[in-house]
């Protein structure tokens, strides 16, 4: 029986209409069947009805692109269900990115930023990302037609089963809330393009790496090129790299940061949450660990386990509730929450063997000799 | 010292009157949230319902508490064409294509109040983007979201406001159902 604290004096206002409630069901009902995800926030400006018309291809007969555009690949790429991602960047003529906050760079107006999502070598979707005159980011995606000959801009609301996946499901391409929902969700609306991302110091062990697009970019080139403004010199002479006590714990990171930590940070509005996934190249300590190992599950999502006490308990990953949530692709459960339908297996494995070997950490530890 | 006697005069004659000023603003904030939770039908969900002399009505005494803990259901309902969802006698608890979904405690109440870890502005993104706060989960039906996307921002501060300050009522709402297979 619910226990009532207090009664209720105040709220006179109970009073109202059953079928108003019926209605927001079939309603509801209705626009989950027919895939209306979010409602979008107010756009700064329209976007060019097609791909073409925002400048990606110096011919789209051909699909070729600028040669003046950058093609780039993060070391630690979001997990997309398996799709095949392309990834270009334009700067306007004589500008560059302003690095001299290595932790939040500020792209000058007119920065364009497109990612391509093919599965099975078909073309699906091409994402784009332009900053406005007035500093904010216009948002797009543009839906490929099945013969790859061309890409019209989706709905704000996206789009639900633009293709074909295993198990029953299908891609989405994503509403512009859903967009800024992760975009939004630190102090860069950028992802995947930063000092961690682009650093020389590649990570080996990184999940679901991607070959280098050739001619590839990293610090190095970008400032070289005059494009990247203001990076401490530091981090050319030295180019960050997680720390971490062993390689799988460094790929587990990076994994994190690339996945989880554009929501999981210090300055978004989940910081609440206590769980500081991104990786700073500046900041002192390993946030992520002390966020993670053996700290505790601050309130358990629907489905997962009553034993799944902590985010990640050494040794045991099967009740490490970061597992639990990684691996499942329950609605209510799963992370990310969005922008996936299919379980990362490469990266449920290695995340695992992380949490495992934590343990074994801990262990030889104590096995050590006083002293040592 | 003497030059600091105005300064001390006005401050002192200030500050009764700001204090107020403020009480106000807030009861004016916390008056409108009411209003606005009276017409936007919260009650109808997430307020139980039981029968009454004049039939069913919302059950003030545990206003807005959410599905009641000692309600359990455990599998989505079963229902022939054309009918596609159910809902339990209390109104809180909603069975369709998604599964069952079960209205949130919206009171203050530490321990099993979904707001509690909520800040104002992950609650009014939470209404904009119809996602646990703002950027997780989707929130199931038949939470209107949508329509009340369209509130402003005072409006949704208002609702927040007002329910941060409604009596705490201790129930613990279920985890939503996953549909049949």
């Amino acid at each position: 029986m619910a226990q009532v604290i207090a009664t209720a004096p105040r709220l006179r206002s109970g009073r109202s209409h059953r079928p108003a409630a019926v209605e927001a069901m079939l309603v509801l009902t209705f626009g989950m069947l027919m895939g209306a995800p979010a409602i979008p926030q107010p756009a700064t400006a329209t976007p060019p009805p097609t791909l073409q018309e925002t400048g990606l291809y110096a011919d789209f007969g051909t699909l070729q692109i600028d040669p003046t555009h950058l093609a780039f690949a993060p070391q630690y790429p979001l997990w997309s269900d398996g799709a095949a991602k392309r990834r270009w960047i334009s700067l306007p003529p004589r500008t560059a990115i302003d690095a001299s906050d290595p932790d939040s760079w500020v792209f000058p107006v007119g920065t364009r930023f497109w990612k391509e999502f093919s599965f099975n070598g078909q073309k699906v979707e091409t994402r784009y990302l332009e900053r406005r005159a007035d500093g904010q980011w216009l948002y797009a995606a543009y839906s490929w037609s099945a013969d790859g000959r061309e890409a019209h801009l989706v709905s704000p609301r996206g789009k639900r089963g633009a293709y074909t996946l295993a198990g029953g499901r299908s891609h989405t391409i994503p509403g512009i809330s859903d967009c800024k929902a992760c975009h939004q969700g630190g102090r860069s609306e950028v992802l995947g393009f930063s000092t961690l991302q682009l650093s020389p110091e590649r990570d080996p062990g990184a999940p679901n790496a991607e070959l280098r697009p050739e001619p590839d970019i990293d610090l190095r080139s970008l400032v070289d090129k005059g494009l990247l403004a203001g990076l401490p010199k530091t981090l050319l002479d030295s180019p960050p790299r997680i720390m971490a006590a062993s390689a799988t714990e460094r790929a587990a990171l990076g994994y994190m940061h690339g996945n989880c930590g554009h929501c999981h940070n210090d300055h978004g509005s989940l910081r609440n949450i206590g769980l500081f996934l991104r990786q700073g190249v500046e900041a002192a300590g390993q946030p992520a660990i002390a966020s993670t190992v053996g700290h505790p599950v601050k309130k358990p999502a629907p489905g997962q386990s009553r034993d799944a006490v902590l985010r990640v308990e050494p040794g045991h990953p099967e009740r490490s509730g970061l597992m639990q949530r990684v691996s499942s692709r329950y609605a209510a459960l799963q992370m990310p929450p969005l922008g996936t339908e299919l379980v990362d297996d490469e990266a449920v494995a290695l995340l695992y063997r992380w949490i495992a070997e934590t343990q074994d950490q801990r262990q030889q530890a104590n096995l050590a000799p006083k002293g040592e | 010292m003497p030059r600091t006697l105005p300064l001390l005069v006005t401050t002192a004659l200030l500050v009764p009157s700001t204090v107020p000023a403020q009480d106000s603003a807030a009861s004016a904030q916390v008056k409108r949230g009411e209003y606005l939770v009276s017409i936007a039908g919260c009650h109808d969900c997430h307020t139980p319902w039981v029968m009454g002399s004049d039939g069913p009505e919302p059950d003030l005494k545990r206003a807005l508490s959410g599905h009641p803990q000692d309600l359990t259901i455990t599998a989505p309902a079963s229902v022939s064409p054309p009918w596609s969802g159910a809902m339990t006698p209390t109104s809180t608890g909603w069975s369709g294509p998604w599964g069952v979904s079960f209205s949130a405690n919206l009171t203050p109440d530490p321990e099993t109040g979904v707001l509690s870890d909520f800040t104002e502005q992950q609650f009014i993104q939470t209404i904009r983007t119809g996602r646990h706060q703002g950027q997780g989960r989707q929130i199931l039906p038949p939470m209107p979201w949508p329509a009340y996307s369209k509130m402003t921002d005072d409006d949704l501060k208002a609702v927040f406001a007002y329910l941060r300050q409604i009596p705490p009522v201790k129930n613990k709402v279920p985890d939503p159902l996953p549909p049949k297979q």
